[in-house]
């Protein structure tokens, strides 16, 4: 049963209506790519799509569930090792990707009990903890040799413009199953509860919100899908080595993206993702000064827009183009009481 | 049969014991004020009651079932709903947003949103308002109409005049005491003594985490009630002479 009854949620709007139409009939062009666009453009648009799954995803534990982590990577790196692990034991590389996903959010379920009894930096600080543990554990493999890493040997059974093409494809429809994954989610009164606990655990909960259960929700669906963007991103670099999954740098893009895009908005990390993107496709040759600009652009944001590119759209003009929120109706209501007569308050 | 039982009801902030070893029960109907300094325990004694703050022993009864071992939200299901101290509205949300969650508790009853809008008439204007937005009483408003929302047996509402200017506190006071009129069991903590006995069937004192006066509004004096606040007379205990 869901958490908050018979209630119902929805904001559609025009704009939202459009919006909508206009994200979908991208998607459609999109999953013509490998016939329209180059190699190298594919190449880099699975990059995108697989910096969206990241952005989102760290958006929807953050941004809409409080949770900030800065150990994201634990499940982006063990998203990776288990493709490794299952297409060693015979499975296909792409069903073991999505499969590599799916195990990982079944650790993220227990691993949950214990870490959303954290609180805040605790909680933060303690999941980059498991990440490293996580790496650690990993390293103990014999298949992985330790930080000498393996490779995924198991993409050799495909043609370099069938790999390309597939590992597009797999980025590209694991993104949308994300967007509208969360897009459900947000819209429905979990996601009404979800945000209430952002704002206030302690009022959450005295009106009857199932905190812990709602929090496992979007922890589960965030570490799916970073599982899932660490499983794509092994298909694109085909070599697995523990200290660059697990590093935390992976979270820090999250972060930047987010941040950068407009942290709590449905638009913003998709934005931060594309901005990301760009910045990397321009300047990621420069090295050093690659990060001191992506350092420097994060500290631009947090000084003069602290909501990101999109909160600042939001807050100005009121826009969202995605019909994510919390109007929540009561699906039906018992008849009221007689009215209690009480004055007015005036303030 | 009481309404709420607590017995022996301890609880701790660290290596501090903030309640200790507090005994009461609040009958149907009856409005119980609770009072004392900062740092009395009063608080924590009210989240320990709504299980958003563990207690380190005794025991808590609604309607005669224990509860000590119930989360939070399993409380507001079985009829305890707290107004917590600085409203925690969901800011992000409009007023009626505000009040359609507390229908996540699924208790049936008499409270819907038209009712609360009845209750509050201040706040049908302000229905589709975010919280963030609204003014102190309006605020604090949507916060008692969000756990009323909850159709409980027991509503636990802890400093509702905090940060209000004192014509809006007369305001949100007025709707109390029509909520009390009304049958509402309410047990309240307030630091305004003269406030408490005014509206209260029963005052209670704490200090220092212990309850150290207890009495019929009516029957104590404000003289009594301040020497027990300040830790001065410990005079009576549930008027038995310490």
């Amino acid at each position: 049963m869901s958490p908050l009854g018979s209630m119902r949620v929805q904001r559609w709007t025009p704009l939202s209506v459009g919006s909508v139409a206009v994200s979908v009939a991208v998607l459609v062009l999109l999953a013509f790519g490998p016939a329209l666009f180059s190699p190298n453009v594919i190449d880099k648009l699975t990059t995108l799509f697989i910096y969206v799954l990241l952005a989102i995803t760290w958006n929807a534990l953050a941004g809409y569930g409080g949770l900030v982590s800065i150990g994201q990577q634990a499940f982006f790196g063990l998203g990776a090792y288990a493709a490794v692990r299952l297409t060693h034991a015979g499975m296909s590389v792409y069903p073991a990707l999505i499969l590599a996903a799916i195990l990982v959010a079944a650790v993220s379920v227990p691993l949950s009990a214990f870490m959303l009894r954290l609180r805040a930096g605790e909680f933060a600080i303690g999941m980059w903890v498991v990440a490293e543990l996580l790496h650690l554990l990993v390293n103990l493999d014999g298949l992985i040799q330790g930080e000498t890493g393996t490779s995924l040997i198991a993409l050799d059974a495909y043609s370099a413009v069938a790999r390309r093409a597939l590992t597009y494809w797999t980025a590209l429809g694991s993104m949308t199953v994300l967007l509208v994954l969360l897009l459900v989610l947000l819209r429905s009164p979990t996601g009404a509860a979800i945000q209430a606990i952002r704002d206030s655990e302690e009022a959450a909960a005295s009106v009857g919100v199932r905190v812990l259960t709602t929090k496992r929700v979007i922890f589960v669906v965030a570490a799916f899908g970073a599982a899932l963007a660490g499983a794509l991103w092994l298909s694109t670099t085909i070599t697995f080595q523990p200290k660059t999954y697990f590093s935390v740098q992976w979270t820090a893009y999250m972060i930047f993206m987010v941040l950068v895009g407009g942290l709590g908005t449905f638009e913003g990390p998709i934005i931060g993702a594309v901005i990301f993107f760009l910045v990397g496709t321009w300047f990621g040759a420069d090295g050093v000064w690659y990060l001191i600009g992506l350092g420097a652009t994060a500290l631009v944001f947090a000084l003069f827009l602290p909501r990101g590119l999109w909160g600042w759209v939001d807050t100005r003009f009121g826009l969202r183009l995605l019909p994510v929120g919390y109007r929540v109706v009561a699906g039906r209501e018992p008849p009221a009481v007689p009215a209690i007569q009480t004055p007015h308050i005036r303030s | 049969m009481n309404l709420l039982a607590v017995e022996n009801l301890q609880a701790r902030h660290g290596l501090l014991q903030a309640v200790r070893g507090v005994s009461f029960a609040l009958h149907k109907g009856e409005t119980l004020a609770l009072v004392g300094a900062n740092g009395a325990g009063k608080t924590t004694l009210l989240r320990t009651i709504a299980g958003a703050h563990p207690a380190s022993g005794g025991r808590v009864r609604l309607n005669g079932t224990d509860i000590d071992d119930r989360p939070a939200h399993q409380r507001a299901a079985m009829g305890i709903a707290l107004v917590p101290e600085g409203r925690k509205l969901f800011s992000r949300m409009t007023v009626e947003e505000n009040l359609l969650l507390a229908r996540a508790a699924g208790r049936p009853g008499r409270w819907t949103v038209d009712a609360v809008m009845q209750a509050f008439p201040n706040l049908q204007k302000r229905r589709r308002h975010l919280t963030a937005h609204l003014s102190g009483g309006e605020q604090q408003a949507t916060a008692i109409g969000r756990a009323l929302m909850t159709n409980p047996d027991v509503l636990l509402l802890d400093e509702v005049s905090l940060g209000l200017s004192p014509l809006v506190v007369d305001q949100v006071y007025a709707q109390l005491e029509s909520l009390m009129a009304s049958g509402t069991t309410i047990l309240l903590v307030e630091q305004d003594l003269r406030r408490a006995l005014r509206v209260a069937d029963r005052v209670m004192c704490m200090l220092e985490g212990s309850i150290v006066l207890e009495g019929a509004a009516r029957d104590l004096t404000r003289e009594q009630v301040t020497e027990a606040y300040f830790g001065l007379g410990r005079a009576t205990v549930a008027g038995i002479p310490a």
